[in-house]
């Protein structure tokens, strides 16, 4: 049994069928891809696991408990973080701050009225902020306003903040799309280190074939809304379905 | 200081000196000169500073921080008066009950016109606010005249209970707003050879509550719940995806800001007990928004600022008519005297609108952060050199919210 499992998921859009009886199973502590060419239902997907989208069909369980129906706060509070395509932070807040919320979600819960003590006065708050960005190496910029810093500092951020929740699963979309090289390897370093010093599920969504098989341990093929194939990154890479998924039946 | 740091606290100290100070500052002039009609000093007046600044200041919570731009706040001020005169109807003449009932009225208001409106962001919020504060200025116009007594407004009258109290004084007068027996409108002027200066009890209860009202949003703006409004306005998505539900951040905001606003209209209704439908009317709400934007949005003391300046201008400016003018310019010949009296007198008198709209526009384009913007530039001119520049940037993003 997986920390997350995927059953029978279907979503249509009117008459597109995205997804169609989707079975999905994600084991513990290990890094899940989840691959397929444009259109192959990879968002959609994601959007049922975190509460965006409700799916027509199917279940969809994380750590024993359903998520069909909760909210994205529920789930995130259930110990699911997601990371977007295009980093989302505070981009008005400084760094530090943007580090911050996350720990007090993750300690007074989904809201809290703490309307009069100082952000600044509380000292457990600011030393596991502090003691993140010292991980993620941002110790420096902990003053700078967020929205100023360059995309790779962002996705660094923003990982950093989904680290913050203390997530079971962590969820990647994309994470290094629109990159340049050296910030793709850097986000692909950070994430191994991640995967190797914590205990913590990824699952991930990518097109650059590089940071899949960099970092996966298993992966699943989507090809118009349903799984081709599950399998480790060996085996996937000379799989003839996954090549005719991919560069077409000629190929 | 109480809580405060250091740059914080000296702020609230600039603040409380001012506020205790204003009936000599706004005096600057002696009475009998010609400058004395610039004089603000005059109990009315400065409440009316006090009362508008609160008001601004409970607005900003909500806009500043969240970026909710209510365009319907006045309904909080309208329904704090009524709750407030309906206090000296039928219990007493006590201010602090009026005041009292005034804030929870708008709070009970805040939170039901909160729940709906917030159900939608950016201007479709904006619409929901303006509507229920239209639809309350129409009730209270019409059908609700039976509480509000409609187009007259209202008032106090030989016929009500106060229980607590007495109906009608022993010489058939109208009893008046206290505070346990001290008078709203006493007055003690202190006479300085040429200069009078006003000090007015009601003044200075509007300015205990103006100085708490102030102090809380201090602590407000940098608590944990006010780094949360922030993000609001920063990025909702990410607070989802972070385990924070943003709904009832907004709608504490919300209502904190509707209690701020019934508080001005309850210390309205507490200097003058009369409550009428029109201080419910959207220029009204409008007025409040411009106050804030002037003085600088999600800065601390930007809506005191800018409540102060077009309070300023509507009873100072307003009152210079040509015939000040022809004074002003009578050392010109009379030729240019009356053509210049003819190009500016558009802008003054009840022209007032035309000016405070041309300084609102130049505000906005040139100095988007408000005034506040404007004095850190004045500051920053004296005080930057080449070298400490990219210092004094970090230094400024330690308080983002200022």
């Amino acid at each position: 049994m997986g920390i997350l499992e995927v059953k029978d998921v279907g979503k249509r859009f009117g008459g597109l069928q995205a997804l169609g009886d989707v079975n999905l199973s994600v084991q513990e502590n290990t890094c899940h891809a989840i691959i397929g060419p444009n259109g192959a239902g990879k968002s959609t997907l994601l959007n049922c696991l975190i509460g965006k989208l409700i799916p027509d069909t199917g279940s969809v369980m994380f750590a024993g408990q359903s998520v069909l129906g909760r909210t994205p706060y529920e789930i995130c509070q259930m110990g699911i973080s997601r990371v977007f395509q295009t980093p989302e932070i505070f981009g008005d807040l400084s760094v530090l701050e943007n580090m911050m919320i996350p720990i007090f979600a993750r300690r007074d819960g989904a809201f809290a009225l703490n309307a009069l003590s100082s952000v600044f006065g509380q000292k457990d708050i600011l030393e596991q902020a502090e003691h993140m960005l010292e991980e993620m190496n941002m110790a420096d910029k902990r003053h700078m306003h967020a929205a100023s810093m360059s995309r790779g500092d962002k996705r660094r951020l923003e990982i950093g903040m989904c680290l913050s929740q203390q997530p079971r699963l962590l969820l990647l979309d994309e994470p290094t799309a629109g990159m340049a090289r050296a910030d793709t390897n850097n986000t692909i370093d950070l994430l191994k280190e991640i995967k190797n010093e914590r205990d913590i599920t990824i699952a991930i969504i990518e097109h650059d074939m590089h940071v899949v098989f960099s970092l996966a341990d298993r992966i699943t093929v989507l090809a118009q809304g349903t799984p081709l194939v599950e399998d480790t990154p060996d085996k996937i890479k000379g799989h003839p379905k996954v090549r005719e998924a991919y560069l077409g039946e000629s190929a | 200081m109480l809580g405060l740091d250091k740059k914080d606290a000296l702020l609230f100290l600039i603040v409380v000196a001012m506020v205790v100070l204003a009936p000599f500052i706004l005096n600057p002039f002696p009475t009998d000169s010609s400058l004395a009609q610039f004089n603000a000093g005059y109990p009315d007046l400065m409440q009316r500073f006090l009362i508008f600044g609160i008001f601004a200041v409970g607005f900003n919570i909500l806009f500043g921080l969240t970026g909710y731009l209510s365009f319907g706040h006045a309904a909080f001020l309208g329904v704090g008066s009524y709750a407030g005169v309906w206090m000296f109807k039928l219990l007493g003449m006590n201010v602090l009950l009026a005041i009292v009932s005034s804030v929870l009225m708008s709070a009970v208001f805040a939170v039901v016109i909160g729940y709906i409106s917030l159900r939608r962001s950016g201007i479709y919020f904006s619409i929901l606010t303006l509507a229920f504060a239209q639809m309350s200025y129409a009730l209270a116009y019409s059908v609700l005249s039976g509480i509000t007594n409609g187009e007259t407004g209202l008032q106090l009258s030989h016929n009500d209970p106060r229980v607590l109290g007495a109906s009608v004084n022993a010489d058939g007068s109208l009893p008046v707003p206290n505070l346990f027996g001290l008078e709203m409108r006493a007055t003690e002027t202190l006479n300085i050879g040429p200069w009078a200066f006003d000090f007015n009890a009601g003044y200075y209860v509007c300015a205990v509550f103006m100085i708490a009202g102030f102090y809380l949003a201090i602590r407000i703006f940098r608590s944990p719940f006010g780094m949360m409004l922030r993000a609001v306005k920063s990025n909702q998505q990410r607070m989802h995806y972070t385990g924070l539900n943003t709904r009832p951040y907004t709608l504490a905001a919300f209502v904190i800001s509707g209690m701020y606003a019934g508080l001005a209209g309850g210390l309205m209704v507490s200097m003058d007990p009369l409550a009428g439908a029109e201080r419910m009317l959207w220029t009204r709400s409008g007025e409040v928004v411009l106050m804030t934007i002037l003085g600088g949005a999600g800065t601390l003391i930007g809506p005191v600022l800018g409540a102060g300046f077009i309070k300023y201008f509507e009873n100072i400016f307003s009152k210079i008519n040509d015939n000040v003018l022809h004074g002003w310019f009578a050392f010109m010949p009379d030729g240019l005297e009356n053509a210049v009296v003819w190009i500016l007198h558009p802008f003054i008198g009840k022209g007032w609108h035309l000016t405070l709209g041309i300084l609102f526009m130049l505000v906005v384009i040139f100095l988007p952060g408000g005034l506040v913007e404007g004095g850190q530039r004045i500051m920053g001119l004296f005080r930057r050199s080449p070298k400490d520049g990219a210092k004094q940037d970090t230094e400024a993003s330690k308080h983002p919210a200022e």
